[in-house]
């Protein structure tokens, strides 16, 4: 068995997955430009978290994980998720 | 020895899971000054505003950039090991290394520029600016730092997994090292996608 079940990408998909992370970049800084005011850092996260998203799926294989180690990253975003949340509601209600 | 076969799969999978598991200690670790830096932003939001226009967006997007081709040559790599191509995973790796190296040299580059304005933690300049602006700068070099120190044990590590290869070490069927490389160079990736937005371009 070894590593042989592992998934093997093809050279196609990572250059697709290439190109439409160039576009999500360029989205990002032509979007900044355009002034939104308080919604301009949402909507960089926004941007950032779907090219982050598209390199761990894709890049870093997790599509074609086992369900553990699915579960346990979307586990740990999630804590991180909730200790952000955490912090501002403290923060702000000190 | 009669236990190779099975001892080997396990091998493979609990390795990277506990390298899945050292990532999230590095999420954490960046996660911590990611949540500094958003309570000093919505504390000293002009200072901010004011000390994000010294930074240059063309250098910060060419960087980004550099990361994406080089998270790509990275996984192309893992690709062509697992095709049994020894040869094209050590270029696509030679590639991503050379992309470093143009990552390093930007910041260097970068920060050259800004300690030739003085403005480096604890210089004079430093300390007459408003404080939320020392904090900008002091948050500036210490999160693009540490994510520089990362891109160096990165290469570090990419270069071990060359010379593996070379050996015959690393090949199309025990290539742990190599999965667990490339997952921290994209680690490194993951890190400058946010940084990227958030200390460049929201101004």
């Amino acid at each position: 068995m070894k590593n042989n079940e592992n998934h093997v990408s093809s050279d196609s998909l990572n250059w697709t997955v290439l190109v439409i992370l160039l576009i999500l970049t360029t989205i990002t800084i032509l979007a900044i430009k355009i002034h939104l005011g308080a919604y301009t850092v949402a909507l960089a996260l926004i941007l950032a978290s779907i090219k982050v998203s598209i390199v761990l799926t894709y890049f870093m294989h997790l599509k074609f994980e086992n369900m553990l180690l699915r579960l346990m990253v979307g586990g740990v975003f999630l804590l991180f998720a909730v200790v952000i949340a955490i912090t501002f509601i403290d923060y702000y209600f000190r | 020895m009669s236990t190779t076969e099975h001892s080997e799969f396990i091998d493979s999978d609990t390795g990277k899971l506990g390298m899945w598991l050292f990532l999230f200690t590095e999420l954490f670790l960046f996660g911590g000054l990611f949540i500094v830096y958003a309570v000093m932003r919505s504390k000293y939001a002009a200072d901010f505003h004011q000390a994000a226009l010294e930074l240059n967006v063309f250098v910060g997007a060419t960087n980004t950039v550099v990361l994406l081709v080089s998270s790509m040559t990275v996984a192309m790599s893992l690709t062509a090991i697992q095709q049994k191509r020894a040869g094209k995973a050590m270029g696509l790796l030679f590639i991503t290394l050379l992309l470093a190296g143009v990552f390093m040299v930007n910041k260097y580059f970068e920060w050259g520029h800004k300690f030739g304005l003085h403005l480096y933690p604890g210089s004079d300049v430093m300390k007459s600016l408003p404080h939320g602006e020392i904090m900008f700068f002091g948050l500036y070099f210490m999160m693009t730092g540490l994510h520089a120190l990362h891109v160096i044990i990165g290469g570090v590590l990419l270069t071990i997994v060359i010379f593996k290869i070379k050996s015959g070490k690393i090949n199309a069927e025990h290539y742990l090292l190599q999965e667990n490389g490339a997952l921290y160079w994209h680690l490194v990736d993951l890190i400058w996608i946010f940084l990227f937005p958030l200390l460049y371009l929201v101004t």
